[in-house]
């Protein structure tokens, strides 16, 4: 079954990788970060192409045939982008991204459900498409509690038991995270909020198409789609709305026409729902093989780093997560020297030294990981078009570049030479 | 963001990495930063007894590669100078030797940092000595 998969994906992309390149027959750079985004599949950008030239009609326009031809697109799209996650058509809404729709699912319930309540329940390792949101009801008077997460990434169900109260009106918590892929319980999550009458939204981006994700089974109500992470185009994505058993209505956040059932106005971007559309189809198919070779890469590229280097953590369960993340910290190295050595690969990093603020990863810090340790992480998302010959190349990048940055560490020195770091008095402190 | 032709030199080039005896009276180390603020610098130097030029300088950082490139150049640039030469290297030299974007800028501080803790070491070092040597001649 999955030499089937990989000979698809060769006659399809990965053709002129076949040829036989230097470094073990990898093309470089490589690109290893597709938890930021992925490449646009072939079929999807072929599937997108005639919405640009000759079927370029708005779909609102119901008077001839070149509107016709764009609503036929957006309504195959739905159907499409309805069947991978167990939705009926009239369920989608078509937005231009995940973070729009996580602003419309919690802003558009919390307005809607106002006089109900105004507590809302999320995690602290959400996106910041859902945390910012949260913050912004703050200020409109919306109580919000941000759950913590055990060691593993894991939101504890019986805090979020206890958390819900009389005026609690929404409950968002992520699928899938987008740092150390680590899986929530979304079935259980949503169980529960059906029980208490609460309304629960999953921003499903970097689960969709990767894991399967079922609104009925998972008592999912409201969950956040975006095409650019799953080998679709950028700048369109979806939010499915529950229409039965509850039907959950929400408020919209761009007023103008009254597109998308009142809930989103705004002339539809047709080319772009037709690939993702496509790349919903394309999942939907290839998921079962797809992950089970991700899988294969991940742990292939797990093993071999560890199997070579000490001292080297795993970020997160490796139980409850994406068949196609690893996120590991290499103790005594900091994150973004190490991403300078392996230059000709395209992963990222929990470090400080890589984010615009300086700040380390948020998710890190919330799983307990010391800071020292969330600046040595290095993140990698594996992804369709990613080979074996690819990952062993990146491995054995990742174990020299981090043998001789240990040897310019003095961390790694004072701890060669017994030295209990964390007892150690630093100038900085 | 892209580093600059030098930062990368001296990443892949670093100079004077290692590490040098800290218990010899001619040593002086320097260890700034640390590890939750992913930098951590060690800077070492060794003087000469008589002529108190800096003969030789190691250093071991963990942190990224301007802060890597900060210490190698720090490394570079006291050799062979006096103790007030090297007291007077200023972060904003570093900066410009390497075109540190503004965002890299703490990397050059915790350099010139290292350095003057290098120093300071070496001489509470001498003046335990001269002490010692004093309470030697008294008896």
């Amino acid at each position: 079954m999955s030499t089937e998969v990989t000979t698809l994906v060769d006659e399809k992309m990965v053709g002129e990788r076949a040829a036989v390149k230097p470094n073990g027959g990898v093309k470089l750079p490589i690109y290893m970060d597709n938890h930021a985004t992925t490449p646009v599949d072939p079929r999807v950008l072929e599937e997108m192409l005639p919405y640009f030239t000759d079927r370029f009609g708005n779909a609102a326009s119901r008077n001839h045939s070149f509107g016709w031809a764009g609503e036929e697109a957006v309504e195959t799209a739905r159907e499409r982008v309805a069947k991978v996650v167990g939705a009926t058509s009239k369920e989608i809404v078509f937005t231009s991204g995940a973070t729009e729709s996580d602003n419309l699912a919690i802003k558009g319930v919390a307005e809607m459900y106002r006089e109900k309540g105004n507590h809302i329940i999320t995690a602290v390792t959400e996106h910041k498409a859902v945390l910012d949101t949260c913050k912004r009801l703050e200020k409109y008077g919306y109580r919000v509690t941000y759950l913590p997460v055990q060691k593993d990434g894991l939101v504890d169900l019986d805090d979020l038991k206890r958390a819900i109260d009389g005026k609690t009106i929404l409950v968002t918590i992520m699928a899938a995270n987008n740092e150390i892929g680590v899986l929530q319980p979304i079935a259980e999550i949503g169980k529960l909020c059906h029980e208490k009458g609460v309304i629960f939204h999953t921003d499903a981006t970097q689960a969709v198409g990767k894991v399967p994700i079922d609104v009925i089974k998972q008592s999912i109500d409201l969950a956040s789609i975006s095409a650019h992470k799953m080998y679709g185009p950028k700048g369109v994505g979806a939010l499915y709305v529950r229409r039965k058993n509850p039907r959950v209505q929400i408020s919209p956040i761009i007023d103008g026409g009254g597109h998308e059932r009142g809930m989103r106005s705004g002339t539809l971007n047709v080319p772009g729902i037709a690939g993702l559309g496509k790349a919903c189809a394309i999942c939907d198919e290839e998921m079962p093989q797809e992950s089970c070779r991700m899988a294969g890469l991940r742990n292939r590229l797990r093993d071999r780093i560890m199997s070579n280097l000490d001292e080297v953590y795993i970020n997160g369960s490796m139980e409850h997560r994406l068949p196609q993340n690893l996120n590991i910290s290499f103790a005594y190295v900091e994150g973004e020297s190490l991403l300078m050595g392996i230059n000709d690969v395209a992963v990222s990093s929990g470090s400080a030294c890589t984010s615009a603020t300086l700040e380390p990863s948020y998710v890190l810090k919330a799983l307990g990981t010391g800071d020292d340790l969330a600046h040595s992480s290095i993140r990698f998302g594996l992804g369709r078009f990613n080979t074996e010959a690819e990952v062993d190349y990146v491995a054995d990048r990742v174990i020299e570049t981090v043998q001789r940055l240990r040897e310019l560490s003095p961390l790694y020195e004072m701890a060669k030479e017994g030295i209990d770091l964390k007892s150690v008095k630093w100038a900085a402190e | 963001m892209s580093y600059s032709n030098k930062v990368i030199d001296h990443y892949n080039n670093p100079r004077n990495v290692g590490s040098m005896d800290k218990n010899s009276a001619e040593v002086g180390t320097g260890l700034v930063g640390a590890p939750e603020c992913g930098d951590v610098m060690k800077l070492q130097i060794k003087v000469n007894p008589t002529t108190s030029i800096i003969e030789d300088a190691k250093f071991k950082t963990f942190g990224c590669g301007s802060a890597i490139a900060s210490s190698s150049l720090a490394t570079e640039w006291v050799k062979g100078k006096t103790i007030d030469e090297a007291l007077a290297i200023k972060n904003t030299e570093i900066v410009k030797e390497l075109s540190l974007p503004p965002v890299k800028i703490h990397c050059s501080v915790l350099a010139e940092d290292a350095i003057r803790a290098a120093i300071g070491d070496w001489k509470k070092k001498q003046t335990s000595t001269s002490a010692v040597v004093v309470a030697e001649a008294k008896v």
